[in-house]
């Protein structure tokens, strides 16, 4: 590799020492501060696993029971801890194994590093056993990848992969390594990656756009601000409070924002998008200034874009330029880092109040709350609820746990419901929408942040799609509580079907096995709760354990999760039922 | 409206930054029409020049895409009036052609074209202009009878400055 390219600087162990690349791997990890990685072994990558039993000291490697569980928990790992999360595995079926994990950070911003060992480099290209081209796979959803094919690349190699994964707008990085280059012997020297000539991971702050965007919050009569993960990964999280409640601004989320402003912080509004709350998404459209930050107008948070917000004038505060305009033409683009950003505005904004517009979001929430709030956390029925159970976990915990959803209606509920008092609390797939995602990235975010109550809260669905990951909880004796809400059902897509395909109920019911008994296989206390007088308990006991703990908790088979904008309607239709 | 552009990529010169490329003009379902890499003006650097049909806001999009590659050094898009641009086609005929038939030497000569080789068997022909210029040269070829015909990707060079060498430098000062 060219080092003219790449600036480098010496970190402290100068001294260059003769080792083999696999124990180079090992010591870029170790240079890099990695103490934790997920990962499975196998042949292609066997001599590095070799040197992790002599470092298992300084670097604690994780067994998962799939290479998909070990992408999920370094996940994981990495939106709680904000650290760059590290999976590892081998050639072929390993490195495939990786790839839905690979696409799921790429979409969602997860800085990830991913090692994969790969055949000898003079059997590469002839269909050698487990030989695959990870490269050629995994480009369209990594952030940048690199074959190494000897020793003397490994530091270079993963020097740059960390600063990629790391810095800019974060992403997954995946650094393929031959086995013969893991075996050579070379003088080994670290240096960290400081700057790459060809990339600009933050766009320079143009200090005019700050004042355009200040000039127009203050004129603005109905500003509204819409904030995303970005913020998180920006560190933003105070800069944007003290702009909201010095401009005296409504705030929403989206999925992947939760939990950078408080859930009882009063200008939060909640969440916009397809389940997202009914003011926050109907008043997207009555804005006269939206002030989007961190976000990149999915369009599952802006419905049909000709009908998305045409009235405002459009801000947009972002990392990445390609984002800007992508979806939603904006007035005003401040490109940058967002604190920066944000930092310079806060002085050229003028404190100020909305009160009537303020009202008229509290209008719409006690409309939400009558039709729709009301019965999924408080139900007169006799089945239970997913919201309620949310509900009961927000008083347990007082909204402290980190809250790790899978994919689904339960996510939904999940999202919508849970409170959350600290950032980095919310993981959840969003872009991607993984099916599996849950059970693993519990895991990592467990590892990520020891301290704190993480609660996974799983359909019965994507449950049963990583399931075998309660091995590697029975291992590790990570104690994650699991709350799998059990509707015996697809749910998401039967409420699809029943909405918009005529109850057609195809292939969305599962004839599920006995969770209890399985959870039960791999040693973790289990719970079943069916009716509403024993879930409190049941919830108190969960949370109580020191250990891991299953709770199933069987719901009502077919409700529907609302608000609900459908698929290329507007934000304007944002149905309650 | 579709429209022909131009899309211009300094990058650098490694292994696999070409997959990357199409893989973003395939994910949208754009059809490459030709690619051409070279080493450009500064060296190490790759020059890839890309010819595909979109609209303005695609191709917009397209190079937020590139330049966001972290081997790529800057991307632009440009219209054909915006380029100067050409392509190459070589032609590759049966040598008697050029004794017996006398038209085929004023084709030649009329066209611009050059002969590169004559062997006993075959000679070669190559052509440099717009597509329409070697187009028309086929077209004039054709009836007599053509062995092998190929052409490049289209080459070209927009009359705006781009200023890689001042953000090559800016890195290195930085």
């Amino acid at each position: 590799m060219e080092t003219l390219k790449e600036k480098l600087v010496e970190t402290e162990s100068k001294a260059s020492i003769k080792i083999s690349g696999a124990e180079a791997v090992i010591r870029c990890l170790l240079e890099e501060g990695v103490d934790l990685i997920y990962g499975y072994p196998g042949g292609a990558i066997m001599p590095v696993y070799d040197e992790l039993y002599k470092f298992r000291d300084q670097l604690h490697h994780v067994l998962t029971r799939h290479e998909q569980g070990a992408t999920h928990a370094a996940q994981g790992y990495a939106r709680v801890s904000g650290r760059v999360g590290v999976a590892m595995a081998t050639s072929g079926p390993g490195a495939t194994n990786l790839v839905t994990g690979i696409a799921d950070a790429q979409i969602d911003s997860t800085p990830m590093v991913c090692i994969t060992g790969q055949v000898p480099r003079h059997l590469l290209g002839t269909d050698a056993f487990q030989e695959t081209d990870i490269i050629g796979i995994s480009t369209p959803v990594t952030k940048w990848s690199y074959q190494v094919t000897k020793a003397a690349d490994i530091p270079t190699a993963l020097a740059k992969a960390f600063y990629i994964a790391r810095s800019g707008r974060p992403g997954p990085v995946l650094i393929d390594i031959t086995k013969n280059a893991q075996f050579e012997e070379f003088d080994f020297s670290y240096k960290k990656c400081t700057g790459i000539r060809s990339y600009k991971p933050k766009p320079v702050m143009d200090p005019a756009k700050v004042e355009e965007a200040a000039a127009l919050i203050n004129s603005a009569k109905k500003p509204y601000i819409v904030f995303g993960q970005g913020v998180i990964l920006g560190k933003a999280e105070e800069e944007l409070k003290t702009l909201i409640e010095k401009a005296g601004i409504p705030a929403a989320s989206t999925v992947l924002g939760l939990s950078a402003l408080p859930t009882e912080h009063p200008l939060h509004m909640g969440m916009v998008g397809m389940h997202g709350n009914y003011g926050p998404n109907l008043l997207t459209n009555e804005c006269d200034v939206l002030i989007a930050i961190g976000m990149r107008f999915d369009d599952r948070v802006t419905g049909d874009l000709n009908t998305y917000a045409k009235q405002a004038r459009v801000i947009h505060f972002e990392i990445d330029p390609a984002e800007v305009d992508k979806n939603v033409k904006t007035d005003v683009a401040v490109l940058g880092d967002v604190k920066e950003t944000l930092q310079h505005l806060l002085p050229l904004v003028k404190e100020n109040k909305h009160e009537a517009w303020c009202r008229e979001f509290e209008e719409k929430h006690a409309i939400e709350y009558d039709k729709v709030i009301k019965n999924d956390l408080f139900p007169a029925k006799e089945k239970l609820t997913m919201g309620e159970v949310i509900e009961k976990i927000n008083k347990r915990t007082g909204g402290d746990a980190v809250i790790v959803s899978d994919v689904g209606q339960h996510q939904m509920i999940a999202c919508r419901y849970a409170k959350f008092n600290q950032t980095k609390s919310n993981v959840t797939s969003g872009g991607l929408g993984t099916m599996g995602f849950a059970l693993p990235a519990a895991i990592g975010a467990k590892m990520g942040s020891p301290d704190r109550e993480v609660v996974a809260i799983i359909g019965d669905g994507g449950y049963q799609m990583t399931i075998q990951e309660l091995g590697t909880i029975f291992q590790t004796r990570v104690p994650v509580k699991i709350v799998v809400l059990n509707n015996d059902f697809l749910g998401m897509v039967r409420q699809w079907q029943q909405l918009f395909f005529d109850k057609r109920y195809a292939s969305t019911e599962l004839v599920n096995p006995d969770f209890i008994t399985i959870a039960k296989g791999y040693h973790i206390p289990a719970k079943r709760v069916t009716g509403r007088e024993e879930l409190d308990g049941a919830i108190d006991e969960m949370i109580a354990s020191e250990e891991a703990y299953f709770l199933e908790v069987c719901v009502e088979k077919e409700d529907n999760v609302f608000p609900m904008i459908p698929t290329g309607a507007s934000v304007s239709d944002c149905r309650l039922e | 409206m579709n429209k022909t552009y131009t899309v211009s990529i300094y990058s650098e010169n490694n292994i696999g930054l070409l997959s990357r490329i199409s893989a973003i003009f395939l994910k949208r379902h754009i059809n490459i029409e030709s690619l051409t890499v070279s080493e450009c003006e500064i060296e190490h650097v790759s020059r890839f020049v890309i010819v595909a049909a979109m609209d303005e806001d695609q191709v917009r999009k397209i190079v937020g895409q590139l330049e966001k590659q972290i081997e790529v050094i800057k991307a632009y898009y440009h219209t054909d009036e915006e380029t100067i641009y050409q392509e190459t086609a070589l032609f590759k005929i049966k040598s008697d052609l050029l004794f017996d038939e006398r038209q085929i030497q004023n084709i030649i000569k009329n066209s611009n074209a050059n002969i590169v080789t004559v062997a006993r068997e075959f000679f070669v022909i190559e052509k440099t202009g717009r597509r329409h210029e070697t187009d028309a040269l086929y077209d004039e070829l054709a009836p007599f009878g053509i062995m092998q015909f190929v052409r490049s990707g289209r080459i070209a060079v927009s009359k705006a400055e781009m200023n890689i060498s001042a953000l090559l430098q800016e890195f290195q000062n930085a």
